[in-house]
């Protein structure tokens, strides 16, 4: 094979390579994402089974220790929606009533119910953020 | 003195763009007393920072709260050693860190460079003196440092004690060398495109630069995750969180570009992709300073929107066009000047592991800001999480170590298939032998990605050892030294190859500890009493008594309250260790919840207990249940709410001693984690060989070298002469 | 009233550093000095690359014939370099 010919042979294979890590990357990413919403969204029209990524704050007095689950109200930023969430695993440091948190769950007959770890408190400082996630795929 | 810290920044801002300016006209009118003005303009810009930093930093030490910097970040009881290094944990002092080293570091090259790179060093002068007048202006212009309170307060917030540990201390002036760092060669670069002086002068110059960035910004990273592991309660190191990704994107495109200069030097190839590189590395840089500052991706509904977003998507986007338009401008003189001979050479393996690395690069990435690219795509913001970014970065690292192990091998230009099957006869026959006493000896079947990491690891470990071997047998036919000289001197001889050699041992080893402790961890999260146990890893852990201590913090960071646990921890083969997990408590200043509680309600952090190991880690945390009391708080707070500073204290010591007594059962997580010592080990090895290949060689010897050569060369003259 | 204080004093040090090249005029080295450390760096990292070569042939990783060629590609290579800091060395004497 000429060296010309190589070279384009090479061009392909490579082209090649990135287009599949591309495709992989592009399906693996929209199909394994959790979608971001506020509380008043998930209350006004969560899918029951599907998992969301709730975000907000954590609403005052709200937060009571019941055994090993924690269960306290995320409100919107601006106060407008709230939903009741039911959360067990291990919480993160800085997490406190009218800090902003995220957590992933779905929706169960008017409560969330949050999967396992999945609490992250944003770190007042604006530093850096406070997961509890488990590590390891 | 505050004033004379601003005046130094407003001053620093006219400096920078007088040294723009200045070195462009010098340069292009050839004057160059002008273009020696423009330099020296520079060096007033670090005596400038020098002195801003100055005044910030005995603020700092001196406590003086009418800084609404030193009010917001410092208190009186803050340790000093937190106090001298809270500077960078707010957001102007370190975008005043940012210009105090670039104009350190700029100064430091420009004088190693002034009497070279004649052509060249002026447009990079005026590069540099642009980006450090960026973050002047903002500093300027919307995040002074010195802003002073009008009534300043009597206590300060004090610094948020999660970073209250030596590793978060030294953590961003590491990775902020690390990405200034990279604004040396990228100027350089920039300033070899305009003056069409596209050899490997530029990068000669500032190799040197490059490494010393990617290694700083390597252990900034490094640190990060021991912080995350030894400070956070989850005992993780690597979360993929948006801010530890993006410190690692210019890491990522710095190796690579550090591997492809070799191949410019070398063979004269791969301009275009040289400068593309460092372009991109310092947009990364760029970028991972601005996301940590911006909020934009910390939180998915803008948590904390920063007033300096915009201005750096500016800045970011002129650089972008800028030098692109720079470079498509100066295509034809980026013209390689060879071709790829064969597959089979280091040009082409080099060419693959820069493929890896900016793929790598890519998926991280793209799972970063994919909540911004599935807003644009489909309407709703969604994110991915860490299962997504392990499945798909795992392929490329195995990838990655793999041409580790084969690259060194490998020589310049071409190797013949035979030289390759003789090269790796041993290692492969050393990896086979690790898989049999892999399979016979432990459970990694179990987890067949990670055994593959394993064999890998050992090829990469084989290889690094016969390329010292058969280097060393190498110089002993010649010089007929014993090994240890021989040893010594190939490495003293081929710093750069042989430092390289180690840092990839070293990042395989990394990989080992990585593989290990993700594959094969144990988490047991359990609330129990004391006297209770349970198991995890192997271990049979037995909560033995609640503490509860004041003012005693063993991590020395402050905390006046602390309650913990002590644990003992049975191996298999009965012997026994205890572990202390405990939680600090810092007061709040808000005095909603009473002048008793507040000590309980502020911030607190998890003080872990990890027994290292050098084959598993068993890693410990404690969340004691305060919540029995709250009676007691409640009671306190309105009998002893107005009383002195002295009687509170007896009776938080009343209240503390009572957790003690009558402990309510806590939370505990354990993690069982092997090989992740090895991570830590593996880092500095990395460190120890970027340390050998960036060391310069002494002139002496090198004098030697030289004089030997050039008589031989001399001889060969004549010899072709006659 | 201390910031403008500080700003001018400031200024008027920076001016000083700044201008003090500019006054006395065209008193850098000689512009071929710079040319020579390029040079210079050329011809060190040229011999390392052939030192490189032939630690390779030494290490087996190079076949003889394939180091023969490139050695002598190298050597010229670097006699061209040592040819023009000759030329360098002519046009300006005496060191």
């Amino acid at each position: 094979m000429d060296p010309s010919r190589k070279r384009k042979l090479r061009l392909v294979v490579a082209l090649g390579a990135a287009l599949i890590l591309a495709g992989a990357l592009i399906y693996t990413s929209f199909s394994a994402s959790t979608e971001a919403s506020t509380p008043s969204e998930v209350v006004a029209s969560a899918e029951p089974g599907r998992s969301y990524e709730l975000t907000g704050k954590v609403a005052k007095d709200s937060v009571k220790r019941d055994d090993d689950r924690l269960r306290f109200v995320i409100a919107d930023r601006d106060g407008a929606g709230s939903v009741p969430v039911a959360y067990a695993g291990v919480v993160p440091d800085p997490f406190r009533e009218g800090r902003e948190v995220i957590v992933s769950g779905e929706m169960k007959s008017g409560t969330f119910v949050a999967e396992r770890d999945s609490l992250v408190t944003k770190c007042p400082s604006k530093f850096t953020k406070e997961k509890t996630a488990s590590i390891g795929g | 003195m505050a004033g004379v810290g601003s005046a130094c920044l407003f001053a620093g801002l006219l400096t920078a763009l007088y040294a723009a300016a200045a070195s462009l006209y010098g340069a292009r009118s050839g004057r160059r007393e002008v273009v020696v003005s423009g330099r020296r303009a520079i060096y007033c810009l670090a005596g400038l920072m020098v002195g801003a930093t100055a005044v910030l930093q005995s603020a700092f030490l001196r406590s003086d709260f009418s800084y609404a910097l030193v009010a917001e970040g410092s208190s009186t009881d803050t340790p000093t050693f937190y106090k001298a290094t809270a500077m960078w944990a707010t957001q102007d002092g370190s975008l005043l860190l940012w210009a105090l080293l670039l104009s350190v570091f700029s100064s430091t090259v420009l004088f190693l460079t002034r009497r070279s790179l004649r052509e060249i060093a002026p447009y990079a002068t005026a590069v540099l003196a642009v980006v450090a007048g960026f973050f002047l202006l903002l500093m300027v212009g919307w995040e002074n440092p010195f802003g002073t309170l009008a009534s300043p307060p009597a206590e300060g917030s004090g610094l948020n004690p999660l970073l209250r540990h030596p590793a978060m201390m030294i953590h961003p002036p590491m990775l902020y060398t690390g990405y200034v760092g990279f604004a040396i060669p990228f100027a350089f670069a920039v300033g070899a495109l305009i003056t069409r002086n596209t050899g490997a002068d530029w990068i000669r110059a500032t190799r040197k630069f490059a490494l010393v960035a990617r290694t700083f910004l390597g252990t900034g990273i490094m640190l990060g995750a021991l912080w995350s592991y030894t400070e956070l309660g989850w005992g993780g190191y690597w979360a993929w969180d948006p801010v530890e990704n993006a410190s690692l994107m210019p890491w990522l495109f710095g190796t690579a570009f550090l591997h492809s200069i070799m191949v410019q030097e070398k063979r004269g190839m791969l301009k275009v992709w040289n400068v593309f590189l460092i372009i991109g590395t310092f947009v990364l840089a760029l970028l991972g300073t601005f996301l940590v500052r911006s909020g934009i991706l910390d939180s998915i509904h803008a948590f904390g929107a920063s007033t300096i977003g915009v201005q750096f998507l500016v800045f970011i986007a002129l650089v972008i066009v800028g030098s692109t338009a720079l470079v498509i401008s100066r295509l034809p003189h980026l013209r390689s000047e060879a071709r790829l001979d064969s597959l089979l050479s280091r040009e082409a393996f080099f060419l693959l592991n820069n493929l890896v690395l900016v793929g790598l690069c890519l998926v991280i990435f793209w799972g970063t800001f994919f909540p911004l690219i599935s807003e644009a795509i489909t309407g709703t913001e969604a994110s991915v999480g860490p299962p997504w970014f392990n499945r798909l970065t795992t392929p490329l690292a195995l990838v990655l170590a793999l041409l580790m192990g084969i690259g060194p091998v490998v020589a310049w230009r071409r190797i013949t298939p035979a030289g390759l099957r003789r090269a790796l006869m041993w290692p492969v026959l050393a990896t086979a032998l690790v898989l049999v006493a892999l399979l016979a000896l432990t459970s990694s079947a179990e987890r067949p990605l990670a055994q593959l990491m394993f064999c890998l690891v050992a090829f990469v470990l084989a290889v690094v050892v016969q390329e010292f071997w058969r280097g060393a047998a190498a110089r002993r036919t010649i010089s007929g030294d014993p090994w240890p000289r021989a040893l010594s001197r190939l490495v003293a001889r081929n710093r750069r190859r042989y430092g390289g050699y180690l840092a990839h041992a070293g990042l395989v080893v990394l990989f080992l500890g990585v593989a290990g402790s993700s594959a094969f961890l144990d988490q047991r999260d359990v609330r129990i009493s004391p006297g209770e146990r349970f198991t995890s890893g192997g271990y049979s852990i037995t909560y033995l008594r609640p503490t509860a201590t004041l003012g005693a913090d063993r991590a020395g960071t402050g905390a006046p309250i602390t309650l913990g646990a002590v644990l003992r921890a049975r191996d298999k083969n009965g012997k026994t260790f205890l572990l202390r997990p405990s939680r600090n408590f810092y007061p709040t200043q808000d005095g909603s919840k009473g002048a008793i509680g507040r000590f309980f309600e502020g911030e607190a952090t998890s003080e872990v207990d990890v027994r290292w190991g050098l084959r598993r880690d068993v890693w410990t945390a404690v969340r004691p249940d305060i919540s029995a009391l709250d009676g007691p708080i409640r009671e306190a707070n309105a009998k002893f709410g107005d009383a002195s500073g002295d009687v509170q204290a007896v009776v938080i010591a009343a209240i503390v001693e009572r957790y003690r007594r009558h402990a309510p059962p806590a939370t505990f997580r354990a993690i069982v984690s092997p090989l992740v010592s090895w991570i830590w080990i593996g880092a500095g090895i990395v460190v120890l060989g970027a340390l050998i290949a960036a060391w310069p060689s002494p002139e002496a010897r090198l004098r030697r070298a030289r004089s030997l050569y050039a008589a031989r060369l001399g001889r060969d003259l004549r010899a072709e002469a006659s | 009233m201390e910031y403008a204080a500080a700003l001018i004093v400031l200024l008027c040090l920076v001016a000083f550093v700044v201008v003090w090249p500019l006054l006395r005029g065209e008193g850098s080295p000689a512009p071929d000095e710079g040319a020579r450390e390029e040079l210079e760096a050329a011809k060190e990292a040229k011999y390392r690359e052939i030192r490189d070569a032939e630690l390779d042939l030494q290490m087996g990783k190079l076949s003889s014939t394939d180091h023969r060629a490139i050695d002598r590609e190298l050597r010229g290579e670097a006699i061209e370099i040592l040819q023009r800091l000759d030329e360098l060395e002519r046009v300006t004497p005496g060191r």
